[in-house]
């Protein structure tokens, strides 16, 4: 099906089953522990071996020897695969960098071996018998000092592109002119996914058959890369990843775990499992890059921008893509002059790439601090502020309208219903026993992307629907949604839908990353259940285009008759996949939000906590309430670690992140975060797809730190423009204690 | 994980020996810091001896009026109990700002006093640590020390211990008691159980080889305002970037001990004369000679702040 014209009326309009909020489908497998990730396949798989990664232990250079002996005679070891027998191993297309080294290092803990043993322990104590030596070179870890001479870059071909520098109007002239400016840096960290299931995989042979079950957000682009990467078929390749246990961008790309397990269970002569140990995640796996950025805004005394420019540069492995942070400030306020600009630098430490909401999570950590700052010079209160600059159209390309675009709805109605007018605008004013307490407020964007998705729909005689489609379900709901797509489309409830999902055997689907999956996978299944309605019509006589499928009856005029009447001969199966037309090239499909927060800063010790927050989504239909309500304050809470604590340190002697593991790695614990609200606005996008909807779990994330940092700043009156707000960058500027 | 060999010892001289006997031997209590190092080969004993049926799992009043710990009750035992909430406050929250109720259950006393530092670069095999291998360098000075040691420190070693019932101990005055593998007991002041660093880093306890820990004494209550105070980045299951363990009485005098500072609980007796004058002369003289790095120099004003936060809570008390 493509959809290339606004859709009309459909089916998903009935919103009986679409649209409202549905427990998990799979809560129960998931909280009885029958739902299997990518480690526990062993229904599957009766007699694994072991699998275990040698990492580098330089970050830098050139691996001189490895000496296997005292591995190889180790009690339980089967086979050692490494670097010195694997020259001919390929890189996928989406890969940076190759998955397993050697002779050249790229980066620390980059896979140089793996061991593969009886058991775990027997996999773990033979790969520390095996003794490396390197020559030790000169690497690129510092991002500052790289910066100096880095190029500038385009954009980021995933993210919807951006040319080397993007001008509109003169940005110099105007922003010289503008009464009221701001030119201020900014600068967040490198991230780490911190996911809770580490990279897994589970390798088993059978001939030159591979089955590998893992964890893998994308299950085509995995088994496309892992076929390039082993040099085999892709169709030898069945990929497979039901359950994931988080992955934040960290699981889109094919990772050294299905690399190394293939080729130990090759060597081995067994099925091998192997999961990444916790420290890997952070050093061998990719993270998202730290940004340095720099904001200009240039305003009349009235608040209307006149000059925006928001330059960003951040490194990356040879050949790799910059962090697109500006992204947000190309589409979200208005004003004549604009410049946005990237730079990339090249840097040795592990890869870069997409982590939630790439390009738009750090690049409004910086603008809407930048927007705070520049409310303040103004005198205007933040929210106003905003509203007074809103934009219905591409403000790069003025002919292209917004498809929806409700960011004041979302900027009103967040200030009334968080108790905004209470906020003191003179920072520093309010305080409660030893706390200083700050509101602060940000507006939230991410862009929507269409995504081809396919989906097979199967009614059988008992009048039960099953969906097959390689989508997969990271936690997010992926399951619940297709399901309640499903129901709606042929009439049924949600119970008599069975839904598989994360299989190469399926059709390809839009897998989950950029809040594309909800919208694109579910409209992969609106257009296979358009196609098995046509069938089923078609078998019961009906006219299809009147036919209304309802309480598991078909029905036209008079006349109806039981849905699984249509299957008594034999299953009816349809398959199909969404495509689309012009409308997101003619139209900006884009998500809007406000965040607001409030803090107490610890007058004593600087110490922040968060105690409220609100998130006003407008996003699109929102397909099942409770469980993008999950998503968003998941992401809220993933702001807060952002704003408050995390960063992957650098070593920059080394060139490794230090903190690899999440006793070094602080991510929110449930005391951090006491109270959320999450309000979603009335939308429903047809310039989008026939399911009227957009993604919403990333723009839980946007925003949300710098909504904390104003916060602070309003508790405080210090502003930090360096993330992560740890006490020390404000400590000795603090308000004298009383 | 190197192979290891694994006893259940019965008594408590009977762990000492069995310890005493084997080169590379090591006593298993909890295992909750025991075992995550042995997993990522920090920690490689060939042999484990199990105390856990030792017995040692009491607390019971002393003829003093204090109170004697088991080395085996456990961190929530001890956290919990009626006589060390009312008479030992600082001790109870001090162990309850650590870890997290998991491993608070399996945690144990003398384990708590033998964990070992979370300096980052001692958890990585890769980077030179003189705590892991002595005379190899200390790759955290010049390094990524937001966490690590200010005082005390030397060019050998820059890591914290980590633990925060130590802390509490030690502004109490407690003592530890062992027993050797010939039987012989000994009582070791609080304050002398860790060395500083020096340059023998990977020397973090007085006790000799097989001396095994049977309880900690704590002397007669000395009432005041118990006070502990453990400031980190997030609000819970995070290791301190300082901390405060404080007593407070009426008059304005009181005893103050720092967590996060230094390779041991940090507290200097003779600084505490200042307390009635406020947080920043105690400050002064409890962290004169600090050496703090680029990365962790904020931990000395923080330490006054966060004093000061416990001096004006004990005069509101």
């Amino acid at each position: 099906m493509k959809f290339d014209t606004p859709a009309g009326q459909n089916p998903i309009d009935r919103a009986k089953v679409v649209g409202c909020a549905h427990d998990r489908i799979d809560g129960p497998f998931k909280t009885t522990g029958q739902a299997p990730y990518a480690y526990e396949h062993h229904r599957h798989v009766g007699n694994p071996a072991y699998g275990y990664v040698v990492g580098s232990a330089i970050a830098k250079g050139r691996i001189r020897s490895i000496k296997l002996d005292a591995a190889k005679v180790a009690p339980g070891v089967l086979a050692i695969v490494a670097a010195t027998d694997t020259g001919k191993l390929g890189k996928g297309d989406f890969n940076t960098v190759k998955l397993f080294g050697g002779p050249e290092i790229d980066h620390y803990h980059q896979a140089i071996a793996v061991v593969v043993a009886e058991t775990f322990e027997q996999a773990r104590a033979a790969a520390a018998l095996v003794r490396v030596d390197y020559d030790r070179g000169q690497g690129r870890f510092d991002l500052d000092e790289a910066l100096k001479t880095a190029p500038l870059t385009g954009g980021d071909s995933n993210q919807g592109g951006a040319p080397k520098a993007d001008r509109t109007g003169s940005f110099e002239e105007a922003f010289a002119r503008a009464p009221v400016t701001l030119d201020a840096l900014y600068s967040t960290p490198d991230h780490s996914h911190a996911m809770m299931e580490p990279h897994a995989s589970i390798a088993a042979w059978n001939g030159d058959q591979l089955t590998l079950w893992t964890s893998s957000q994308m299950i085509n682009w995995g088994r496309s890369d892992l076929a390039k990467t082993l040099g085999i078929p892709k169709e030898k390749i069945r990929f497979l990843s039901p359950f994931i246990g988080g992955g934040f961008g960290g699981k889109l790309f094919l990772r050294t775990d299905a690399v190394l397990a293939a080729l130990g269970a090759k060597a081995a002569g067994r099925p091998v499992k192997l999961a990444l140990p916790r420290p890997f995640v952070a050093n061998n796996t990719t993270h998202r890059p730290a940004t340095r950025q720099r904001i200009r805004i240039g305003a009349e005394r009235d608040g209307t921008i006149t000059a925006i420019a928001h330059e960003s540069g951040s490194g990356d492995q040879p050949n790799g893509e910059p962090e697109t942070a500006v992204n947000q400030t190309k589409l979200l306020y208005a004003g004549a002059n604009r410049l946005t600009a990237m730079r990339l630098a090249v840097l040795d430490l592990p890869e870069g790439n997409a982590m939630r909401a790439p390009g738009e999570a750090p690049g409004l950590m910086a603008l809407e601090i930048a927007m705070d700052e520049m409310a303040e010079k103004l005198g205007m209160d933040p929210v106003d502020f905003r509203v007074r600059n809103d934009t219905q159209v591409d403000p790069e390309k003025p002919a292209r309208r917004f498809s929806e675009r409700q960011l004041i709805r979302c900027l009103r109605e967040g200030a009334d219903r968080f108790g905004w007018s209470q906020r003191k605008a003179r920072p520093g004013q309010v305080r409660d026993g030893r706390w200083l307490i700050g509101m602060g407020m940000a507006a939230a964007f991410r862009n929507h992307i269409n995504f081809p998705s396919g989906a097979r729909v199967r009614l059988s005689g008992d009048g039960r629907v099953m969906v097959e489609t390689d989508m997969t379900d990271i936690g997010t709901g992926s399951y619940t949604i297709i399901a309640q797509t499903a129901a709606e489309m042929m009439g049924v409830p949600i119970e008599a839908v069975t839904v598989k999902l994360g299989s190469s055997d399926f059709p390809v689907a839009a897998g989950s990353g950029g809040q594309f999956g909800a919208a694109n996978s579910t409209a992969g299944v609106y257009a296979a259940c358009v196609k098995l309605r046509e069938e089923v019509a078609g078998r019961l006589g009906f006219n299809s285009t009147d036919a209304v499928f309802e309480a598991g009856k078909v029905r036209s005029g008079n006349r109806s008759a039981p849905l699984a009447q249509a299957a008594a001969g034999g299953d009816l199966v349809a398959e199909d996949k969404i495509e689309f037309g012009d409308l997101g090239k003619t139209h900006q499909l884009s998500t809007f939000g406000s965040h607001f927060v409030e803090v107490g800063v610890d007058a004593y010790t600087g110490v922040t906590r968060v105690r409220r927050m609100l998130a006003v989504c407008a996003a699109g239909r929102i397909i099942n309430p409770k469980s993008a309500r999950s998503q968003v304050i998941g992401a809220m809470t993933m702001g807060v670690g952002s704003a408050l604590m995390e960063e992957l340190a650098v070593d920059k002697r080394f060139g490794f992140f230090v903190n690899h593991d999440l006793a070094g790695y602080e991510v929110p614990v449930h005391a951090d975060i006491p109270h959320q609200d999450v309000v979603f606005l009335d939308e429903a996008d047809d310039k989008a797809n026939p399911m009227k909807a957009k993604g919403v779990g990333e723009l839980g994330l946007c925003g949300v730190g710098a909504a904390v940092a104003n916060a602070i700043y309003n508790a405080t009156g210090v502003r930090v423009r360096d993330y992560p707000i740890t006490l020390e960058k404000h400590l000795a500027r603090l308000p004298t204690l009383a | 994980m190197k192979a290891f060999t694994y006893e259940r010892a019965k008594d408590p001289v009977g762990a000492a020996r069995a310890v005493a006997s084997q080169s590379g031997a090591k006593f298993l209590a909890g295992g909750t810091n025991l075992l995550d190092l042995m997993k990522l080969q920090i920690e490689t004993p060939v042999h484990l001896v199990d105390v856990q049926d030792i017995g040692l799992d009491k607390i019971e009043p002393t003829a003093d009026g204090g109170l004697r710990i088991g080395a085996l009750v456990t961190n929530t035992d001890l956290a919990s109990d009626r006589r060390v909430r009312r008479d030992y406050g600082v001790l109870s929250r001090a162990i309850v700002a650590g870890a997290s109720g998991q491993l608070r259950n399996k945690a144990t006393t003398a384990g708590n006093l033998l964990q070992r530092t979370r300096c980052p670069y001692f958890y990585d095999t890769n980077m030179p640590c003189n705590k892991r291998k002595p005379g190899s360098g200390c790759s955290a000075i010049g390094g990524f020390s937001r966490q690590l040691a200010v005082i005390g420190s030397s060019d050998h070693c820059i890591a914290t211990n980590p633990s925060d019932m130590a802390v509490g101990l030690r502004v109490l005055d407690a003592t530890v008691e062992t027993v050797k593998p010939d039987g012989s007991t000994r009582a070791i002041p609080i304050a002398e159980f860790h060395p500083l660093p020096g340059d023998t880093p990977h020397i973090e306890t007085v006790l000799t080889p097989g001396e095994l820990i049977t309880g900690v004494t704590l002397p007669k209550p000395i009432g005041g305002f118990h006070h502990y105070e453990k400031v980190r980045d997030r609000a819970s299951y995070a290791f301190a970037l300082v901390s405060v363990a404080a007593v407070i009485h009426k008059d304005g005098s009181g005893r103050v001990a720092l967590g996060g500072v230094a390779h041991k609980p940090w507290r200097v007796e003779a600084a505490e004369a200042a307390m009635p004058r406020g947080a920043k002369d105690v400050a002064g003289r409890l962290l004169a000679g600090a050496r703090p790095m680029p990365d962790n120099a904020f931990k000395i004003p923080l330490a006054e702040r966060t004093l000061a936060a416990a001096i004006d809570q004990g005069k509101a008390a």
